[in-house]
């Protein structure tokens, strides 16, 4: 069953080069059904930059692993579709799946220390990922890397190629894994981290570089991320995510300006800002997040929720539908609309 | 019940230097230094909060070790409620370690799996032979309720807890001895948004009941907004501008604080295109051969030949404001 | 080649000759100090060389040119004088030269040492080697299946079968396949022949088959094991979900990925082993009656004859700081990190 028209979140025109309908994500563990990801709808066209904004436990990372098709075969229950430029990946041949991988999609991971090989250089890791899919000499894949290696911003790319990721500094090294990532020109980045592990002066290296590469490459970007301030500075939507499903969805400036949905008060509020007065006091979201074995019935996020109390017993018992509420502004709460703009206008709002 | 507020200064640091050696060659002769820090002149009084923030490799975490003592300075000296600490042997710091406390950052290496979250808070008592009133149990038990745990976890593993749920853990072991000054290196960093917020609040209202000292550690330039009294900021093991907080965040002087602040992303879309940013170049440059001069001139947009060759002076430019440089910013209090 | 790595390993070097010298001291002290200890005298040692029937002055004067009365210390230091420029052995009527290096005479046969153990070299290098290239496959090959497979049925009756190959005693299954192999079903060459590898190649490899397989199956298993713990781990590194992400075919990813980032460790005992094995494996060789090392090792146990001994010993201490040197700079070849 579907909580979303297909087309409700792509209102311009043209087919999304990504779309991902329905998609469930569990792992079968001793201790029971882990639901990873449960019923997950969105899409993004190229040129376009989604960001996934969640907490450990989410599901925003297992959902960009399952896109790529990099989940250990037999490990997970994948079910739904995964469109990638009209083709589904889900339940496609895994050869096929791995042709597509780096060529059509990419993704840059979180920690670029541990994410390149130790014992090969840098321009070699380049090379490789340049020559699967492209058959061409060494000399040509290594001219290539250079140049890849000069448009992420390395001085001395020519002598560069042949360090070790050892001898790089973090904002290099995330550089170059930018490079592996697009030797390809893939049409769908994603992007799980990238600055997490980074000095803030070099995340806001990275984050421009980002942004530059994508307008020059027209693709689609996924970021995803648990900081708030990154997603501002690079998507055009934003998807919070809340134990393994979309709980809002809309455009950054909405999300922004006027969040709908109980979680994102509580992101919001949770964290000190840098851009308004300074607060007394933070406003914490209350407990921690769910276990995704026994995720609480109703609404998942009841238990946390300073309002589930408000639609009677409703929270507790019926999950409530990801729905559109005007203007491609997707939620799922059982709050009243009027409630919900008299709490945020009136209660959060003022305390951000 | 809170203590009358007993103000004047807790801690004082002066020229506090520490260089690792690097040894290379067939003998192993040194032929160089990490200087990981190099030269901090700075005090903390009675119950505020001094944060140290910076990048990596500019060396707050080395600078907390040497406060707590885990690392025994080049030179320089260390002062705790009048008592020099700089160089104290082991044994001679082990009664002191009632009055210095560490929070570390990570709450899952930093906690024993083997032992009972009694065991973790209690030992501090059993290490420095201090028996509470009501015996050790009940006094962990209040110290679980203190951080907001349920007592009766006592018996449980640190693994059966959450992040957040370890992090008040460590730092109901912290508290056990009542200590002067607590250092905390990054201590909500490794958390989730919603959980860091309530750890935050949590140190402060157990800074205000019982008049707690801390110096923070972190690199997030909001957190440390929101919980200092008075900030430094670090370059190279040197630091840059030290402040209250207000001054520091409104009026920053050092083109550094300035670039830090400027790149730091802040959730509202409006202010990609309207803000100006300051994007330094390039990484922090290696602490084994820090440039001469200003340690940040390589980074500066406002260098001139001055900062190449002659270290700027740690100078008061306003009350209670000193910055290190040539040419700062927002002097003369016209903002 | 950078300054840093040459001092690497000049460094190395250098403690691989104060290592070896450490070992010779240790070894000399066990076998010349302890029997003393026990309460040997200078001419009950002597005996050994002139036998029991000699007069007590005979072995008086033997113990004499032999230097047993010396202290200690000067007894070492002519004994490593021997290795490095040869000694003169005085029996009385002929003087005997012993060129460098010498290990001196055995009590038994009156040979001496060192060309003794030249004659047997060959062949217990050729054991360990072939054994050592033949366990390294099968242990990285059925280890890196296992770690890839793991908690299948292949895994489990690998990793229960090479158990089984660690528990095993040498002279159980190497009697065991000789008796099999050998004498039953005539596959194999019956043990004790050898045949040098530049005269016949065939017959070389023909008659080192089964020694060959007995001395690999103990160790693949344990390789096999390390093998696939090693592999569990890397397999599990951030690096490899990278080189799965750019869409690498799973052969690459495993072999250029996994297994040479898995390797590191597995070069370190195995250097170790076989430069433990080329000092003699008295177990193989023994059941195999392969006159290498350590059936000469053996030989000199049990007839008390302690320069034999003393000799392999010292030969297989040497083999075994050689080849941990080799490691050590295989180390800077396999990590670019170590060459810092």
């Amino acid at each position: 069953m579907s909580h979303i028209p297909e087309d409700s979140l792509d209102s311009g025109a043209g087919l999304p080069f990504l779309q991902v309908r329905n998609l469930r994500v569990h792992f079968p563990t001793d201790d029971g059904v882990v639901k990873s990801v449960d019923d997950l709808s969105f899409s993004v066209e190229r040129g376009k930059t989604l960001g996934i904004v969640g907490e450990s436990g989410s599901g925003k990372s297992v959902t960009s692993l399952s896109i790529m098709g990099l989940h250990k075969e037999g490990a997970a229950r994948i079910s739904g579709e995964i469109l990638l430029d009209g083709r589904n990946l889900v339940g496609m041949d895994r050869e096929k799946v791995r042709l597509l991988r780096g060529k059509r999609m990419a993704m840059i991971f979180q920690d670029p220390l541990s994410a390149m090989h130790p014992y090969y250089t840098v321009g070699a890791q380049i090379v490789e990922a340049y020559r699967v899919h492209n058959k061409v000499a060494k000399q040509v894949a290594r001219k290539h890397a250079i140049d890849l290696l000069a448009r992420v911003g390395i001085p001395n790319p020519k002598s560069r190629v042949d360090d070790y990721p050892h001898q790089f500094s973090g904002g290099m090294r995330q550089r170059a894994m930018i490079a592996m990532a697009l030797s390809c020109d893939p049409e769908l980045l994603i992007a799980d981290e990238p600055t997490t592990a980074l000095d803030v002066t070099v995340q806001a290296q990275i984050l421009d570089l980002i942004r530059d590469l994508q307008q020059e490459f027209d693709s689609a970007v996924v970021l995803i991320t648990h900081d708030l301030g990154v997603v501002a500075e690079l998507a055009d939507d934003i998807m919070v995510m809340y134990a393994g499903r979309a709980v809002e969805h809309s455009t950054a400036t909405d999300i922004f300006n006027s969040p709908q949905h109980p979680y994102t008060w509580g992101l919001l509020g949770s964290m000190p800002r840098l851009d308004r007065e300074r607060s007394e006091r933070l406003q914490p979201i209350k407990g921690t997040p769910p276990s995704l074995i026994n995720v609480p019935d109703g609404c998942p996020f009841n238990p946390r929720c300073a309002y589930a109390g408000r639609n009677g017993d409703l929270s507790f018992t019926e999950r409530p539908e990801f729905r559109d509420i005007g203007g491609g502004h997707h939620i799922a709460c059982h709050l009243p609309t009027e409630d919900r703009h008299h709490i945020w206008d009136e209660e959060i709002r003022p305390k951000l | 019940m809170s203590t009358p507020k007993p103000a004047g200064e807790l801690l004082s640091v002066t020229g506090l230097r520490k260089h690792f050696p690097i040894r290379r060659g067939i003998l192993q002769r040194q032929v160089g230094a990490v200087q990981a820090v190099d030269g901090l002149t700075f005090s903390v009084n009675r119950g505020e909060t001094l944060s140290l923030v910076g990048e990596s490799g500019c060396g707050k975490t080395t600078t907390g070790r040497l406060l707590t003592r885990l690392l025994e300075p080049t030179s320089g000296k260390i002062v705790l409620d009048g008592r020099d600490i700089s160089h104290l042997s082991m044994s001679a710091m082990r009664p002191l370690r009632c009055d210095v406390q560490m929070i570390f950052q990570d709450p899952y290496s930093s906690l024993n799996p083997r032992h009972t979250v009694g065991t973790i808070v209690g030992a501090p008592f059993r290490l420095q032979k201090v028996r509470p009133e009501n015996g050790v149990k009940r006094a962990v038990q209040d110290l679980l309720e203190l951080v907001g745990l349920n007592p009766e976890h006592y018996n449980r593993y640190p693994h059966e807890f959450s992040g957040g749920q370890r992090q008040r853990i460590g730092i109901a072991r912290t508290l056990a001895l009542k200590p002067k000054l607590i250092v905390a290196d990054e201590p909500v960093s490794a958390l989730d948004v919603s959980i860091q917020a309530q750890v935050v609040n949590l140190l402060e209202d157990l800074q205000d009941e019982f008049n707690l000292t801390y110096v923070m550690i972190a690199h997030d330039l909001s957190v440390v907004r929101h919980v200092s009294d008075r900030v430094a900021v670090m370059y190279l093991g040197k630091i840059m501008e030290i402040a209250d907080r207000t001054s520091l965040y409104e009026r920053p002087m050092h083109p550094y604080t300035v670039a830090l602040l400027s790149a730091v992303p802040v959730p509202d879309t409006s202010r990609r295109t309207r803000r100006e940013r300051i994007r330094l170049q390039g990484d922090v440059p290696s602490p084994i051969n820090p440039p001469v001069g200003c340690r940040f001139h390589t980074r500066c947009w406002k260098a001139q030949e001055v900062c190449k060759v002659e270290e700027p002076a740690l100078a008061e430019l306003a009350p209670g404001h000193r910055a290190a440089c040539h040419f700062p910013e927002n002097v003369g209090g016209s903002v | 080649m950078p300054a840093t790595v040459i001092a690497y390993i000049i460094r190395r070097l250098f403690a691989a000759i104060v290592l070896l010298f450490v070992v010779s001291a240790v070894t000399f002290s066990i076998f010349f100090v302890t029997p003393k200890l026990l309460g040997a005298t200078p001419e009950t040692l002597a005996t050994r060389y002139v036998g029991r029937t000699s007069t007590p002055d005979t072995i008086r004067a033997t113990a004499e040119k032999l230097g047993f009365y010396d202290p200690v210390v000067v007894q070492y230091w002519n004994w490593v004088k021997g290795i490095f420029v040869g000694a003169d052995y005085d029996y009385g009527p002929a003087v005997e030269h012993c060129p460098a290096p010498c290990l001196g005479y055995s009590f038994r046969t009156n040979q001496p040492v060192w060309p003794d153990l030249l004659d047997r070299i060959p062949v217990t290098l050729s054991l360990a080697v072939g054994a050592a290239v033949l366990w390294l496959l099968a242990g990285l090959a059925v280890g890196t299946l296992s770690a890839l497979r793991k908690g299948t049925i292949f895994d489990r009756v690998a990793m229960g079968v090479s158990l089984a190959g660690v528990s095993l005693p040498i002279f159980f299954t190497g009697l065991l396949s000789l008796s099999v192999f050998s004498y039953n079903l005539g596959w194999t060459a019956v043990g004790g022949a050898y045949t040098p590898f530049l005269e016949n190649p065939g017959e070389w490899a023909y008659n080192l088959l089964l020694p060959w397989i007995t001395l690999a199956l103990l160790f693949s298993a344990q390789y096999a094991r390390l093998t696939r713990a090693g592999m569990l781990e890397t397999m599990n590194e951030d690096f490899i979900r990278t080189a799965r992400a750019k869409g690498l075919p799973e052969r690459t990813v495993v072999v250029r990925h996994g297994l040479r980032g898995a390797l590191t460790p597995i070069l370190t005992i195995f250097g170790l082993d076989v430069g433990l094995l080329l000092g003699g494996a008295i177990l193989t060789e023994s059941a195999f009656s392969l006159q290498g090392l350590g059936k000469y090792a053996i030989e000199g146990i049990l007839n008390y004859d302690l320069p034999k001994v003393m000799g392999v010993t010292i030969l297989a201490a040497f083999f075994v700081v050689v080849a941990n040197l080799i490691v050590d700079l295989l180390y800077a070849v396999v990590d670019p990190r170590v060459r810092k």
